[in-house]
């Protein structure tokens, strides 16, 4: 399906290219942005949900999830026609979730309840709900599918669940209120970022063992500002952006070294990052200032804030039809 | 009137503990000891004291504890104790006879005193009520930490947003009793520090008699408009007023239209039932779930108190009383406690560095520290007694 989608759109090249789509969900505007990645205009704005945060999409880019927190349940959208399609559970006041690389099921953080729901996207049962530490919040999943992580905020851990049996198989203690889980593409290493502890741990999977604390430091901005949020690796695997939440930041980090290499100013309080379909730009949410900032990674550099709703939370972008 | 629950969550029952090599499993025992003194009731009864203040915060704080605990093979036991000034003393000792090492008190300013010099090296004592900086300061004590904000914080939290709104001619009327004088003595100290004048004070007596009589606001409307009349030109009027007399009287009823901060009005205090930020929501949503009621700052106090000993037996991986004590009072420690930043406890003094809300009425309308007003070593320090200035000898 996949390979696919690929092949077509190589075919495609050859004509005029297609513009992406990018959804931000808008925490405070109750609503979802829609842009044309070529043009940054606003083409769609999606409404009628109560304070939507995280955003994903299926494989084939064609559905939107959105946990809709307020609402208590994940709203659901066909990318191109906005069309609103039947709502799956989600157990009370989702915030975060990640889809298995299949795309389904989709596991949710339920941070009122200590618990994972994980769910059918196609028959929208619940198949389980996981017990984890207090205040679930970041989802990651291996390449393989085979392990999905939950961190937990109070608990400060990551949990290791296997997604067949839906069992804890290991706890990983990282720093104070981790908020985002990410794998490497090749599953080799997982990052977690913890936003109060101000690092990001980085796990080897194989053992569960963290091997590298990293740090940030940005002249002039007080150390307490710098709080690793949102994280995205390269489909390559040699970059992953960091964003460093209140610090106005976004870091990147070498995979190979470990180590930072560059600090790009973006907009206020930017919380959530997400790659253009083609991995050339990465879109970020700056909750305080209204709007999104476009990093070019092949320079690093940041080429333009565009506005969007109130109070931007996710970011996600897919292929137009 | 001796009234103990025990709150104990066994880890076990979560059988989340499987992943993890088998241990033997840590205990950690701690007790909330609440020191109720006789006093009028509050002005409204909507402040009308809760029986479970502090022991609901408690319970969660163990909750919260356990759910870590059970992947850490630890378990967290708290006993809850309603006292009086007459029975405190022997509760306290019942305790550390016990082996009881971690306790957090819910008590004024002198009987903290007493409960922990009573306690000296056997317990870590955490002060969760009383806010006097005198306890900070000249009084201090080296097994004794403060979770509650003191009154300089407090003070200096309001005194940075009055001077970032210019509203730096002030007004200030304190109350006749010793903790109104302390906190008024505070915002003397935080209007200096932060560049505001009070232009006019006054005290407002308390003749005693009873804080609530039907339709007392028929003599209020006449006595509050003449009591502030003639005051020198001010932008706010600053209440303080910890005994709870008169503050909430003043919104409405000032000779003069000018807003009232403080113990009423916009209001600085370390919770507030109506706080979301920073994942505060899920906080209130357990506690409401929990008690039935709204948090207070005695109940986020208490939690507090209780997640920094279950932060530390979860970073030192179950270690020892000493070990905890040590890890509570380094530079490792941090806390996340819903205020946006790590919290960790100033080693001059014990007192835990933590932003202050600033409520008015339903909602918090902000937060300090204020981030205009910079620090060389951490912004939280800008609010309360610094380094430099510390009384404490410990």
């Amino acid at each position: 399906m996949r390979l696919a989608i690929l092949a077509c759109c190589t075919a495609l090249t050859a004509g005029p290219a297609l513009a992406d789509k990018i959804f931000v969900s808008n925490e405070k505007g109750n609503t979802i942005t829609v842009l044309d990645s070529d043009s940054l205009e606003v083409i769609h704005t999606i409404s009628g949900m109560q304070r939507p945060r995280g955003i994903t999409a299926s494989p084939d880019g064609k559905i939107i999830y959105v946990c809709a927190s307020d609402d208590n349940l994940v709203r659901v959208y066909d990318a191109e026609t906005y069309e609103e399609l039947p709502s799956l559970p989600s157990g009370p006041d989702p915030e975060l979730f990640v889809l298995h690389p299949s795309g389904n099921p989709l596991f949710i953080a339920n941070e009122d309840d200590n618990i994972v729901t994980v769910v059918d996207v196609e028959t929208r049962q619940v198949l389980a709900e996981v017990p984890v530490g207090v205040e679930p919040e970041g989802m990651g999943v291996s390449p393989d599918g085979k392990i999905v992580v939950n961190t937990s905020e109070t608990t400060n851990m990551a949990h290791m669940i296997d997604t067949e049996t839906y069992e804890i198989v290991a706890n990983v203690l990282v720093d104070s209120r981790p908020r985002f889980a990410e794998y490497t593409p090749d599953g080799s290493l997982l990052f977690v970022t913890a936003e109060i502890g101000g690092t990001v741990s980085v796990i080897d999977p194989a053992t569960n063992e963290i091997t590298k604390k990293i740090e940030f430091e940005v002249a002039g901005v007080l150390p307490e500002a710098l709080q690793p949020v949102g994280l995205r690796v390269t489909a390559d695997g040699t970059k992953a952006y960091v964003a460093l939440g209140p610090a106005n930041r976004v870091a990147v980090i070498d995979v190979a070294s470990l180590e930072v290499t560059d600090y790009l100013l973006v907009g206020q309080r930017v919380w959530q990052l997400g790659f253009s379909p083609d991995g050339r730009f990465l879109y970020t949410t700056n909750g305080n200032s209204n709007d999104i900032s476009v990093i070019d990674t092949e320079t690093d550099t940041v080429t333009v804030s565009v506005p969007v709703g109130e109070q931007p939370w996710g970011v996600v972008a897919v292929k137009s039809d | 009137m001796r009234d103990i629950h025990r709150l104990a969550v066994a880890s076990v029952v979560l059988c989340l503990a499987a992943a993890l090599p088998a241990r033997a499993e840590v205990e950690y025992r701690a007790a909330v000891l609440r020191v109720d003194a006789p006093g009028p009731a509050p002005i409204s009864r909507l402040d009308l004291v809760p029986e479970d203040l502090g022991f609901a915060g408690a319970e969660l704080g163990t909750a919260d504890n356990a759910t870590t605990g059970g992947f850490m093979g630890q378990s967290f036991t708290t006993e809850t104790i309603a006292a009086t000034p007459e029975s405190a003393e022997a509760e306290i000792s019942r305790l550390l006879d016990e082996g009881v090492p971690y306790i957090v008190l819910l008590a004024d300013a002198p009987m903290t005193l007493r409960l922990a010099d009573l306690a000296g090296d056997r317990a870590l004592v955490f002060n969760a009520m009383a806010p006097e900086d005198s306890l900070r300061g000249a009084d201090c004590r080296a097994n004794l930490l403060h979770v509650a904000p003191s009154d300089s914080m407090i003070a200096d939290a309001l005194a940075q947003y009055l001077v970032w709104k210019k509203w730096t001619d002030w007004f200030l009327i304190e109350g006749s009793h010793p903790q109104d004088q302390a906190l008024a003595a505070a915002y003397r100290r935080a209007a200096e520090k932060f560049g505001a004048r009070i232009v006019e004070e006054r005290v407002y007596e308390d003749t005693g008699g009873a804080r609530r009589t039907d339709s007392g606001h028929v003599q209020v409307q006449k006595q509050m408009p003449v009591f502030t009349q003639r005051a020198r030109d001010h932008h706010v009027v600053v209440a303080a007023d910890r005994a709870g007399v008169f503050a909430d009287w003043l919104p409405y009823h000032t000779w003069d239209a000018r807003p009232v901060a403080g113990s009423s009005g916009l209001v600085p205090e370390s919770w507030h039932p109506a706080h979301e930020a920073w994942g505060a929501t899920q906080f209130q949503t357990r506690f409401e779930r929990l008690a039935n009621r709204p948090a207070r700052d005695e109940d986020y106090q208490v939690w507090m108190a209780l997640r920094a000993i279950g932060e530390a037996a979860t970073r030192t991986q179950g270690g020892d009383f000493a070990a905890i004590r040590d890890f509570i009072l380094s530079g490792d420690f941090d806390l996340a406690a819903f205020k946006g930043q790590s919290l960790s406890f100033r080693d001059w003094d014990g007192q835990l560095r933590q932003p202050v809300l600033l409520s008015a009425g339903n909602v918090v309308a902000s937060v300090s520290p204020q981030e205009e007003f910079l620090h060389q070593v951490s912004q939280l320090d800008t609010l309360g007694i610094d380094q430099g200035e510390t009384e404490c000898e410990r």
